[in-house]
């Protein structure tokens, strides 16, 4: 399965940085995101907790981040294993531009799904993909405009333990920078289709 | 044959409309179903399946689920192995072209390495609880080497395809010319028209209504395991798994199909599940049970069809078949289910003639594995396979000639002087009157009529079309010798045994199993006929081992024209012995008793002695002929001598909305030969079903892989079953002849409506588009796209 995806986002492409290179941020905006943590500089792990017509489970990806072009582009493989609700594996091309006042987001994404996600959930994937994926716009968009807004919706704990783990307490590394430009949206994604 | 009086009871006997027996337990909730059963100190299991359609296993952790709270045991196929349980078995060799066996792949019953489909079974887990073993089995840890697939029936064998099983190169399980291909090709070359057709036949799931089950019981006591599991065949069941899996010997293992909520041959076949939960309640000491949901039933139970075929018929200028040739791609899946390879060979190939004189057949099955499902017989088996095929060539053959389809087979019919028929392919069709079935059909169908109501519709905005299959398909499966010649493991009589109580009431075992079929009424009614007891004074039991003599069960449509005359058999034992004891009792010859609505009289007088009577006396034999044993009990085997053919013709008229591509199947007739009806209510159901199965498989159901061999069609919601909505209110009449071979008259009707109805759908989806072909399911988007195709760009559809 294949999506091409553009997403607008109202705020500067600084703005757009800074925002995705906050953990919490991401956290805060992934539906379904239980946990996010680097177990590299270009790989980590992340648990999500979605739902697709009947089969509900708790996924766990390990992601690899490549060909990084600082902040320009990047190749996000990640393979996620859902217990008895199967698999799904996957990658995508990630790239970020500037467009007068806002950032242009596009991804091209691959993935194969199995089991009970493709028994059950072929038909719904594509639509819960994009719902979901609006879902994370839509907040993401909310909190990069206004990062204020973040303190209220996210556990500031958290960021800084990712932060830690990253290495670094001001400027973050590149592998959370990938995390960002819909990194996250990938992700849930690669987890539906 | 007695069986020819009639009447003997009023309204009970052979040609009439009984209520079903049965039906008062299912209708009143007492139906006993295999999960129904509930046993002291049972455990559940919940089995770990592959999520992956081809994958080497490196390695299964099983430690955290053997941790887990309840649970009793987490078993794999080393434990299998290391017990030696052997692998599944298929029951019928298939010679490939080069003169060796068909490629067997081993088929271990839980996985040993390598996983080859999804669903493929992995580890079984046992809990106290069902929510137990199915939390648990999520916590074994299985780490797949994942391999590409093979989802295709058509390129399977293509170079450079994944090479599924080492010992099938190409993964080709069989290459099965059959006929004469060097004259076939010679007539094709002088043909007058050669019509061809591309075709699919569509992947099913079979879909009985209730899952697949097994309940093991192990008596540490007697050493017997007894199994309660789904099956249509207990005693092949037992035979199997004791002679070929090593579970347990004969005589101590007990097989049970209880009440089996459906079956149409999805429950044939002996599968790991039925094997591993019988020698894991041994393994464990503990009841174990598991049944299937719904979508483990989608993954796991054989498939049926799929087949991909070319189909060509030389004619000459008029209009008579010549030759035909086949070439088939016949999907068996990632291993071979119990009857596999037979379906698209000898159930496929030997079909071909069809109704129709063709003197020259040549046909050519390339059986192929694949990383899906095992496939194997699936109501019909092979034949509705072949005559969807003829049947639509035949339509494509009329096109080209500019011949009315009912014209062109009428030509080529078998004439009804020309019975017993030989085909160029193995069978000899015993009876038939082709003709007649078609004249009957015609008329019910006001065919005549059709082009007014064609008008009409077209007024309307709507396209109507008219769509005829005139089959024959061979069933009463079937004489042992022959199913010996053919490679088969096993002979196809069946059994009875008809035991008076000394009370005067019946009691019939019976070797065949009725998962829906309404034996324990049909056979009722035979008693009746021949004995003349009252329906209501017998008991049809059928489907325990350890109850029944040796039975071969129920498939291919073979329960009364076997199973009923081996009943039929026993009943003459009863009676010849009952002469003796009346004669004894009328103070008469032997010679001069006679036996009619259930009295022993002496020819000529008035006297007379109810048959109840005479059972009394073998019970309590104080005056009694010297030298007989006492008893009133008989057993009897018959192996049929023919197999038998029902034939007939379906018409399907249907109307299609070209907006939507709506197909409305508006009127539906079938007029079928299946010699003398017992029950003709049961019967119109059977007719009524198979026309459902038909019109779902032509215009609804479809099992759709992946590339990646991920099934994508794993529930109900993705898998449309045909619904009342979807079938019209049928005309069924019959045209019966009289099958030479069979002692009662009778031929098999299970499965005829399964096999008529594909492709009297697609000729009248066909005729209504004006299309040469479109390949099953005709969705509303298949047959939207079908018909726009046709049309020239920026023509508009009327």
């Amino acid at each position: 399965m294949e999506m091409n995806v553009e997403h607008r986002i109202a705020a500067s492409r600084e703005q757009v940085w800074a925002a995705l290179n906050d953990v919490a941020t991401l956290r805060a905006a992934i539906p379904g995101c239980d946990e996010l943590e680097a177990t590299s500089p270009t790989s980590f792990k992340a648990a999500i907790t979605t739902k697709v017509g009947p089969v509900k489970a708790k996924f766990k990806f390990d992601v690899t981040l490549t060909d990084i072009d600082a902040p320009n582009s990047y190749i996000i493989v990640a393979e996620g294993q859902g217990g008895a609700a199967g698999f799904a594996n996957g990658s995508a091309a990630v790239s970020l531009r500037a467009d007068g006042n806002d950032t242009i987001l596009a991804y091209h994404a691959k993935a194969n799904v199995g089991g009970k996600l493709a028994q059950l959930g072929g038909r719904l994937i594509d639509g819960t993909a994009k719902k979901l994926a609006d879902e994370f716009f839509g907040k993401f968009s909310e909190l990069a405009a206004n990062p204020t807004l973040l303190e209220r919706v996210a556990d500031p704990a958290d960021a800084q333990t990712a932060a830690a783990k990253a290495g670094s307490d001001a400027k973050l590394p590149t592998w959370l920078w990938a995390l960002s430009g819909g990194c996250a949206a990938v992700l849930v994604y690669l987890l539906l289709t | 044959m007695s069986a020819t009086q009639s009447g003997s009871a009023a309204g009970t006997g052979i040609g009439a409309s009984v209520l079903r027996k049965e039906d008062r337990r299912f209708l009143i909730g007492k139906g006993r179903y295999t999960d129904d059963i509930n046993v002291a100190g049972q455990t559940h299991a919940v089995f770990v399946r592959s999520p992956h359609a081809h994958a080497t296993i490196n390695s299964i952790k099983t430690d955290a689920a053997r941790a887990a709270p309840g649970v009793v045991a987490v078993l794999t196929g080393t434990d299998l192995a290391g017990d030696g349980i052997g692998p599944l078995i298929c029951g019928v060799t298939v010679t490939s072209d080069d003169g060796q066996p068909h490629r067997a792949a081993v088929h271990p019953a839980l996985a040993q390495g390598k996983v080859n489909y999804v669903g493929d079974h992995v580890a079984i887990v046992i809990a106290e609880t069902y929510a137990q073993a199915r939390d648990s089995a999520e916590l074994v840890e299985v780490d797949y080497g994942i391999l590409p697939a093979v989802t295709s029936t058509a390129h399977a064998t293509d170079a450079g395809q994944q090479q599924i099983h080492d010992v099938a190169p190409n993964n080709m399980c069989f290459n099965w010319p059959f006929g004469d291909k060097a004259a076939v090709e010679a007539t094709f070359a002088k043909a007058h028209k050669v019509s061809s057709l591309d075709l699919v036949n569509n992947r099913m799931v079979t879909n009985p209504m209730e899952p697949r089950a097994a309940l093991g019981e192990y008596n540490t006591g007697t050493e017997e395991i007894t199994l309660h599991v789904t099956t249509q065949n207990p005693h092949v069941h037992r035979l199997v798994l004791s002679a070929f899996n090593q579970l347990a010997p004969e005589h101590k293992l007990r097989v049970v199909g209880p009440d089996v909520g459906g079956g149409f041959g999805a429950k044939i076949f002996i599968y790991a599940e039925e094997l591993v939960v019988g020698w894991a309640c041994r393994k464990v000491q503990r009841p174990v049970k598991w049944t299937a949901d719904r979508t483990e039933a989608f993954l796991s139970d054989a498939h049926g069809r799929d087949h991909v075929s070319k189909a060509e018929m030389a004619m000459d200028k008029d209009g008579n078949f010549l030759a035909l040739r086949v070439m088939t791609n016949a999907n068996l899946g990632a291993y071979l289910s119990t009857f596999a390879t037979m379906v698209p060979s000898y159930l496929y190939a030997f079909l071909l003639a069809g109704q129709y004189r063709t003197p020259l057949i040549y046909s050519e099955v390339k059986a192929v594995y694949t990383n899906t499902s095992p496939v194997d017989a699936s109501r019909g088996a092979g034949r509705p396979e072949a005559t969807y095929l003829l049947e639509r060539l035949v339509d494509v053959c009329a096109a080209d000639m500019n011949m009315d389809p009912a014209e062109i087979r009428r030509k080529n019919f078998i004439p009804k002087d020309a019975f017993p028929y030989q085909t160029p392919v193995v069978q000899c069709y015993d009876s038939g009157d082709y003709e007649e079935a078609l004249d009957k059909a015609l008329i019910l169908a006001d065919y005549k009529g059709f082009p007014a109501r064609a008008q009409a519709a077209k007024a309307r905005g709507k396209r109507r079309g008219i769509g005829l299959s005139s089959y024959v398909e061979a069933c009463g499966i079937a004489p042992s010798a022959a199913v010996g010649q053919l490679g088969g493991g096993v002979g196809l009589w069946e059994s009875a045994q008809v035991r008076f109580n000394p009370t005067g009431n019946v009691q019939v075992f019976t070797g065949t199993h009725s998962h829906g079929q309404g034996h324990e009424t049909t056979f009722a009614q035979l008693i009746n006929e021949l004995l003349g007891v009252p329906i209501e004074n017998v008991e049809v039991i059928h489907g325990d081992t350890a109850k029944t003599q040796f039975g071969m069960g129920t498939y291919g449509s073979r329960s009364l024209a076997v199973g009923g005359v081996a009943i039929a058999k026993a009943c003459e034992k009863l009676i010849a012995k009952g002469k003796k004891i009346a004669a004894h009792a009328l103070e008469a010859a032997e010679g001069d008793i006679e036996f009619a609505n259930g009295n022993f009289s002496v020819a000529g007088t008035d006297k007379a002695m109810n048959i109840a009577a005479v059972a009394f006396n073998a019970y309590v034999p104080h005056s009694y002929p010297a030298g007989l044993e006492p008893g009133f009990d008989e057993n009897a085997f018959f192996d049929p001598l023919n197999f038998s053919f029902p034939a007939g013709t379906h018409v399907c008229e249907v109307e299609v909305d070209l907006d939507t591509g709506e197909v409305e199947i508006v009127k539906y007739s079938a007029v079928d030969d299946f010699g003398r009806l017992v029950n003709p209510m049961i019967v119109e159901g059977q007719v009524h079903g198979g026309i459902v199965h038909g019109i779902g498989q032509a215009l609804l159901e479809g099992c759709r892989y992946d590339s990646e061999g991920q099934l994508l069609t794993a529930s109900f919601m993705d898998y449309a079953m045909p619904r009342a909505d979807n079938v019209p209110s049928f005309d069924v009449d019959y045209a019966p002849t009289v099958p030479i071979h069979n002692p009662l008259g009778v031929k098999g009707c299970g499965e005829a409506g399964a096999i008529g109805a594909p492709p009297a759908v697609i000729n009248a989806i066909a005729n209504a588009l004006g299309i040469k072909h479109i390949d099953m399911p005709a969705t509303p988007e298949n047959v939207w796209r079908a018909a726009h195709a046709q049309q020239r760009p920026g023509q508009k559809a009327a």
